[in-house]
């Protein structure tokens, strides 16, 4: 009856190391691109992970939050010169409130009508982003935001971004996994009504569940606005297009695939998630030639059905499994 | 174990710890608590018993807050908390086990308890997140709590395992222990001896006595006659949501409107 | 034009939309009722009723034959997909089933994608008139079918459910599974049936919409959200609150793109979702239950 992710800081050391080896042995722009996007997705899902698994809520938000994020920092750093550090703790803060406010709102309901709120949220701040044009650029964006420094040195190059990205992911991941093995993480599992929580036991303990449910959703608010600001200071550009409602399901393949509840999950299924993505992409236009994305909205449907039915615990639980066939012998 | 030196009141206050006035409960047409009053004192054991359907753990449900109630008034240590949440209840001083346990399955012996201790101890999100070094010495002092809360129960060597290879009656044990870690003042009891053998409950009046001398007054819904009989200090008689009968075990053995009620059903 | 003539048309435009939408509310209703699972590919369901229509017309196959065919075949589709994805799971939490039913709604989506591209597709008016003229408004003679379409539809249901024997079976096994089935009901047929009944009923909304507003690979999404919201706020089990759900969704997303401005077009119908929510857990019309799905 463990705690999952009690931090084995063996794993930790491995994985940090793993990070930081991998675009130095192989010398590729075009996996440190996607180095990029995992780490970026990572970030996302972890918020979205504790979301899930910890208070038991699907959320199809984080792309608004993600969205949030970036446009805060585009516009305070270009239109009010701010400091784009600052920029970034200031979109996170505005984030963090506005999912304090609509969680309010949202996190009264359960399963599927909170699944509907989440995305109607999506789809609100997405049109937001693309109607409003004197703020943010409507559907062309805006272009020139300016890039990060540190010290003396201004990160113009991808592989800055690679590394600065999974930083942030490491601390976030370590935090995250703080959060979980501790009373608050308790709490948590307490009322997660569909994993052996009950909301009545914590209630009568003095745990209040909507207010952890809003903390959480806060949090991974927090965490999907950081990805947002790092992901527009690499781009130097934001479009609405990145913040649509794809953009909000890929958190929740990446989740369900990695295991929900699980901090390792989110960052094994992004891995894999953006892996089979280019292999789609690769693939697919040498198998039919002329095709691009379509398969692609194919795979993820299919993909989260398969995983559903046959892998309900995500990637994370194949060891558990295999353990479990090897006792029953 | 709750003090009683621990509340402000003075040593010998004689007001009622919890007291019930013209409750009253009724869904839609059906009345389920029925102008109910009653008071409980500092340190007894208050049994309260009657028929299927008499209402009894409604009644807990409302003075837990579960459901609001239609009618009345519900004090605690003097001050109504008809209004207030569950939760809020909970931080006053009122801790309860239910009729259907409701443990974490998702969690260990030990982390149950430690979830009851989530009152008595600190430490928020971020302050958790950065593992404050405060937080390090709440999550040490929480688990030393439950841990002797599980000792104190003889639950001590299950306590890494799941609640759910408990056997039945330890389970209950369990989740008492995990109410008794909030410290209360009042621990509402949802039919405890529920699916017990003779034996144990014997064992368990034993505890809940235990429980009643170390300070903490003990309010029990029940069926079993002999958890009833042999440890209530008062018992109330509800049937259809009205009070039939008040008074000491003895007292209440002899009531004829009480016996007359119980027809058919074991006394 | 006058302005109240320009009110009309967006009153008509209005109640066409929202006649559809409370289609797919009602698609949401008779599956949930029996299954008790969300099924947002409902939408879809209408996406496919359009498209297929236009394959088959596009092939020759006079126009109402080709409705049939596709309303047919995505009724067995419907039920297919009850059988395959959602009973196996029957039994996982619920927001299993939400990912499922998504992940199924972006399954299909794919499948049209790889097979008819992002194209915009179109039938012919279902009547040559074309469109009337009243006062000085245009009202377009397809806004009539839409309308009456699912005017029928909902008589249809509601007599079904009301007075014929698979009918009542239906709303037994909405209100009690468990006893249903003691009584030799078979509840995974039901469920079927149900998927089966709202598939054909939102690929006859789909298709006969499509000579308004062209159909293609994508608006599933749209309207199943709407749709959803629409049995929302009909509270989930009462046709009139889910019909009066979808017009006004229909009602105040035309007067809010026509008066405001179009882009906040599918803004309107969430916010009022929100609002709705915020104040009032059981919908409009509907009982209390709902707001504990």
């Amino acid at each position: 009856m463990e705690n999952i992710n009690r931090p084995r800081y063996a794993s930790l050391a491995l994985f940090v190391i793993i990070v930081i080896v991998i675009p130095i042995v192989i010398k590729s722009p075009y996996l440190i691109t996607i180095g990029i996007f995992i780490g970026l997705y990572a970030l996302i899902s972890l918020g979205l992970s504790l979301l899930m698994g910890y208070a038991g809520q699907v959320s199809m938000g984080q792309s608004a939050f993600y969205g949030i994020g970036a446009y805060v920092s585009a516009i305070l750093t270009m239109k009010c010169g701010v400091n784009p550090w600052l920029a970034m703790i200031l979109a996170a803060l505005f984030s963090t409130l506005m999912a304090g406010l609509l969680g309010m709102v949202v996190l009264r309901l359960e399963g599927h009508l909170l699944a509907v709120a989440t995305l109607a949220l999506c789809i609100v701040f997405y049109t937001i982003f693309a109607q409003w044009k004197s703020m943010t650029g409507g559907v062309d964006g805006m272009p020139g935001i300016p890039k990060l420094s540190i010290g003396g040195l201004t990160l113009t190059r991808d592989f800055h971004y690679y590394y600065l990205i999974w930083a942030f992911v490491t601390v976030i991941l370590v935090f995250s996994f703080n959060v979980v093995d501790s009373r608050v993480g308790r709490a948590l599992r307490s009322i997660h009504h569909f994993l052996g929580g009950s909301e009545m036991a914590a209630k009568s303990l003095g745990i209040s569940p909507m207010k952890y449910k809003i903390q959480v959703f806060m949090l991974s608010a927090a965490y999907a606005s950081f990805a947002g600001s790092l992901y527009v200071h690499w781009l130097s550009l934001v479009t609405p297009s990145s913040f649509g409602f794809l953009t909000s399901i890929y958190p929740l393949i990446i989740v369900t695939l990695g295991g929900q509840g699980s901090l390792w999950g989110a960052i094994i299924g992004a891995a894999v998630f953006f892996i089979v993505a280019e292999g789609f992409r690769a693939l697919v236009p040498i198998l039919k030639p002329g095709t691009s994305g379509e398969y692609e909205i194919l795979a993820w449907g299919l993909m989260i059905i398969l995983v559903m039915q046959f892998l309900p615990r995500g990637l994370v639980s194949i060891p558990d499994i295999l353990k479990e066939k090897k006792t029953k012998g | 174990m709750s003090r009683i030196a621990d509340s402000k009141e003075s040593p010998i206050d004689v007001t009622p710890i919890l007291e019930v006035k013209d409750f009253h409960k009724a869904f839609g047409g059906l009345i389920a608590i029925n102008r109910l009053s009653f008071k409980v004192n500092r340190g007894d054991i208050l049994a309260i018993i009657g028929p299927n359907g008499a209402g009894k753990t409604t009644l807990f449900n409302m003075i837990n807050r579960f459901q609001p109630a239609s009618g009345g008034e519900i004090l605690f240590e003097g001050q109504s908390i008809k209004e207030l949440s569950p939760a809020r209840v909970a931080a006053l001083g009122i801790a309860r086990t239910f009729q259907i346990l409701q443990l974490f399955s998702n969690m260990s012996v030990v982390e149950n308890v430690m979830v009851g201790r989530h009152l008595r101890s600190k430490g928020g999100m971020l302050a958790t997140g950065l593992r404050l070094p405060f937080t390090r010495r709440e999550e040490r002092n929480v688990f030393d709590a439950a841990m002797s809360k599980l000792t104190m129960m003889d639950l001590k060597e299950e306590a890494f395992s799941s609640p759910l290879s408990l056997p039945y009656g330890r389970q209950k044990t369990l989740e008492m222990a995990r109410a008794l870690a909030t410290e209360p003042k009042l621990l509402l009891l949802d039919e405890p001896a529920g699916g017990l053998s003779t034996l144990e409950i014997e064992q368990l009046a034993q505890l809940i006595k235990g429980i009643r001398d170390g300070g903490i007054t003990i309010l029990l819904v029940e069926h079993r006659m002999e958890l009833v009989m042999g440890i209530a200090d008062r018992v109330i008689v509800l049937n259809y949501g009205s009070k039939i009968g008040e008074g000491t075990p003895a007292e209440i053995q002899s009531n004829e409107e009480v016996i007359s009620a119980y027809l058919g059903e074991e006394f | 034009m006058s302005m109240y003539d320009q009110l009309l048309q967006f009153l008509i435009a209005g109640i066409s939309i929202g006649s559809i939408y409370a289609v797919m509310g009602l698609g949401f209703m008779i599956v949930y009722s029996v299954t008790r699972v969300m099924n947002f590919a409902q939408g879809e369901f209408a996406m496919l009723g359009g498209m297929l229509s236009t394959v088959f017309y596009a092939k020759g196959l006079p126009l109402s034959f080709s409705i049939l065919c596709a309303v047919l075949i995505t009724t067995a589709f419907g039920m297919f997909l009850h059988r395959a994805v959602i009973y196996p799971i029957r039994t996982a939490p619920v927001f299993t089933l939400v990912l499922v039913t998504f992940g199924a709604s972006i399954a299909i989506r794919g499948i049209s994608l790889i097979i008819w591209g992002t194209d915009f597709r179109i039938l012919p008016p279902f009547s040559k008139l074309g469109a009337i003229h009243l006062a000085q408004a245009v009202i377009n003679i397809q806004a009539l079918w839409v309308i009456g379409t699912t005017l029928l539809m909902a008589i249809v249901l509601f007599l079904f459910f009301e007075y014929t024997v698979p009918g009542k079976a239906f709303r037994a096994s909405s209100i009690n599974a468990l006893g249903a089935s003691l009584m030799g009901i078979k509840t995974e047929r039901m469920g079927s049936i149900a998927f089966g009944l709202a598939a054909g009923l939102g690929a006859l909304a789909g298709a006969v919409v499509t000579p308004m507003m062209t159909t293609s690979s994508e608006i599933g999404l749209g309207l199943a959200i709407k749709g959803f919201i629409a049995a929302i706020i009909g509270g989930l089990n009462r046709i009139e609150g889910i019909i009066v759900g979808g017009l006004t969704l229909g009602i105040l997303e035309a007067f809010g793109a026509g008066l405001i401005h179009s882009g906040f077009k599918d803004v309107i119908p969430l916010l009022i979702f929100l609002v709705v929510l915020n104040f009032r857990r059981g919908g409009l019309l509907g009982d209390a239950e709902a707001g504990k799905i």
